[in-house]
């Protein structure tokens, strides 16, 4: 009996408080609404999210080196002083011989020039993020639209589209990218934007289109047609929005290319920039400190955290990945 | 077939093929699918025309066809005394307010990432018809009119059952007001229990707006219940074409007479009298169909002529045609 009564009580508790979630948002003004159903959506995919260990390790990760981007400015405003912290024109003073190992007044030493180590990394770690983040949204911009149109409009535009993105995975990445700095001068923004459209054009834009082969076939774009919706009003109404979660899993992965290979370009000295990590494995090199076990501050805190931040980002679109992908999922 | 007074759509030898592609550069055709060959029927204005036959025979292409979504290879389609196979861009967009669509599966018809909403009042907005609070208004009246909460408005597909999502299907159908409404199998996806409130919300909407249906299924006894005529198709080609009545009382074609045949009768002592007629093989190719008659390869009672000479579709009286040597 007692079981019973169990039985029917409990779907009646769930059907109230929908009801009360109903007249919630019954009441509420729309964009209220669309407000707290995304809200609902990110908590219930951040569940999804903190499930996964290895994403939570690249978040924290990520997490780590945007403090320390904030970090710098503050640091050196109210902490440090200008004259011997500045990561381009510092000199430390204090040391008789430079390059100073780690030490309390330099935690991560100094550079062949007298620079401090710690500040030239985290005054680095902004533009690491502004050019990874910049690079990414153009690659998923031009990819996400590429992918679209060269999926709906299919024949001649397909084809031209599809074989131009054959030749730029044929096409070796770093190469071309020294060769374009040898053309012209390189900066952080021209990175960026050729970065975005190697990638955008080429692989990225390959596999967004994919995607939206499998989209267009869907009856709501043909219920748009029938609507009387022309081309483009179905290609930004309906397939874009529904490619967005793929093109944001891209986005993280672009954001490891474009630091990567920034730091490659750094390295050997193609890019106008005044300091990022690649240029101060560049600054040891040239110092002749590149491989010498004794002098590992020059190398092994700029090299890590091109690794770290690289891998950080890569995790992060694994996991995200998973639910984009409800078949990757464990459960 | 001459035009009539009374006739909303007319369809005249359409034909349809589908290119078959080879190579990846440049493609070149080796063949043709003929989904639709050589089709020929009207509509009359608020009757409900039904169209059955075996999936793969070209039934949602002809349905397709009529709306323009895929362009017909060959013959006409008038829609209210015009061509709509003539008309481009602008002039077609202002006809489809008349016409619309419902999906079979009413999963994959809604974008899950709008609102319902925006789902239902995407013609009205497209249209220029309705904006902001006068669409929402509409919208609500909408949801109303197909028997679902008003406050729906603001939820999203996936927060639906089977059932609601259908409704929210021809409430977007209806929110233009057409004329005229191409039901593509709007009911194969639900349980039996939704099956018989969508099909009872149709015939309620035909009533109060005056709407002709097109009822694509491959259900006999649904197509019976709802259609005012009834078309077969075989293999691309209609094979017989006339009212329900005599369709499910006399029906004159040996693929009609199979396919009533399989339908099981609620009545044992009948039942038990039942004799199915068990085609033998399979659906021949569309791509490389029977030469003469497309049904000669299956047919119970084929003689030779059969083979050779395709039989002309013609009207045996009362309205009823047919394309068999047979008869």
């Amino acid at each position: 009996m007692e079981e019973k009564t169990k039985v029917i009580t409990k779907p009646k508790v769930e059907v109230i408080l929908e009801e009360e979630e109903r007249k919630r948002l019954k009441e509420m003004p729309l964009w209220r609404v669309r407000l707290y159903l995304t809200w609902r959506e990110i908590r219930n995919n951040w569940r999804l999210f903190s499930e996964n260990k290895i994403g939570l390790l690249g978040l924290g990760i990520i997490i780590f080196y945007a403090i320390m981007a904030i970090a710098h400015p503050i640091l050196m405003k109210w902490v440090w002083d200008p004259n011997i912290y500045d990561p381009i024109v510092g000199y430390s003073y204090d040391e008789v011989l430079q390059p100073a190992p780690p030490s309390f007044r330099h935690i991560l030493g100094t550079d062949p020039l007298g620079r401090d180590v710690l500040s030239q990394l985290m005054y680095s770690t902004r533009s690491e993020f502004a050019l990874g983040i910049l690079a990414a949204i153009i690659t998923v911009t031009i990819g996400t639209t590429v992918g679209a149109v060269a999926a709906y409009f299919g024949g001649i535009i397909d084809t031209l589209l599809m074989r131009l993105a054959d030749l730029i995975i044929m096409l070796p990445f770093v190469t071309i990218l020294i060769v374009l700095s040898a053309l012209f001068k390189m900066n952080l923004i021209i990175l960026a934007i050729v970065i975005g459209i190697l990638s955008g054009f080429g692989g990225t834009g390959i596999v967004i289109k994919s995607q939206a082969l499998t989209i267009k076939v869907r009856a709501y774009i043909e219920a748009a047609k029938v609507s009387g919706g022309s081309n483009w009003h179905i290609i930004f109404r309906h397939i874009i929005p529904n490619l967005m979660p793929l093109s944001f899993l891209y986005m993280m992965f672009s954001v490891t290319s474009a630091i990567f290979s920034e730091a490659v370009l750094s390295f050997f000295g193609l890019l106008n920039i005044r300091m990022s990590w690649g240029l101060m494995i560049h600054t040891a090199q040239t110092a002749g400190y590149l491989l010498n076990p004794k002098t590992w501050w020059l190398i092994v805190p700029a090299g890590l955290s091109i690794t770290l931040l690289c891998s950080a980002f890569y995790l992060v679109g694994r996991a995200l990945d998973e639910i984009v992908n409800p078949r990757l999922r464990k459960r | 077939m001459e035009q009539k007074d009374g006739i909303l759509v007319q369809v005249e030898n359409l034909k349809k093929y589908f290119p078959i592609t080879r190579g990846i550069i440049f493609q070149k055709t080796i063949g043709y699918v003929r989904a639709v060959d050589d089709v020929s029927f009207f509509i009359r204005r608020g009757e409900t025309f039904g169209l059955v036959g075996e999936s793969g025979c070209g039934k949602t292409t002809v349905g397709r066809t009529i709306l323009q979504l895929y362009r017909p290879t060959a013959g006409k389609v008038y829609f209210d005394g015009i061509d709509l196979t003539t008309l481009k861009g602008e002039e077609l967009r202002r006809m489809r307010r008349r016409m619309q669509i419902i999906f079979q599966d009413p999963y994959a018809s809604l974008n899950p990432r709008m609102t319902v909403g925006d789902i239902i009042g995407e013609p009205l907005e497209i249209h220029g018809i309705a904006k902001g609070k006068e669409k929402r208004e509409r919208v609500m009246e909408l949801l109303q009119i197909v028997g679902l909460n008003p406050y729906f408005i603001n939820r999203y597909p996936h927060e639906f059952s089977g059932g609601q999502r259908q409704r929210i299907g021809v409430a977007r159908a209806l929110a233009m007001y057409p004329d005229f409404i191409v039901c593509d199998e709007p009911i194969s996806a639900l349980d039996v229990s939704i099956q018989a409130q969508i099909i009872n919300l149709l015939e309620e909407l035909q009533e109060k707006f005056g709407l002709t249906y097109l009822f694509i299924a491959h259900d006999l006894a649904v197509v019976r219940h709802i259609s005012d005529r009834v078309a077969v198709m075989y293999l691309g080609k209609i094979v017989e074409l006339t009212d329900r009545d005599s369709l499910y009382s006399n029906p004159l074609h040996p693929y009609t007479q199979a396919l009533l045949s399989a339908v099981p009768i609620p009545d044992p002592v009948v039942e038990e009298r039942r004799r199915r007629i068990i085609l033998k093989g399979e659906i021949p190719s569309p791509a490389n169909p029977p030469s003469g008659c497309r049904f000669h390869t299956r047919c119970p009672v084929v003689m030779d002529i059969c083979k050779e000479v395709e039989p002309e579709f013609k009207d045996v009286g009362g309205g009823h045609w047919v394309a068999c040597h047979r008869v």
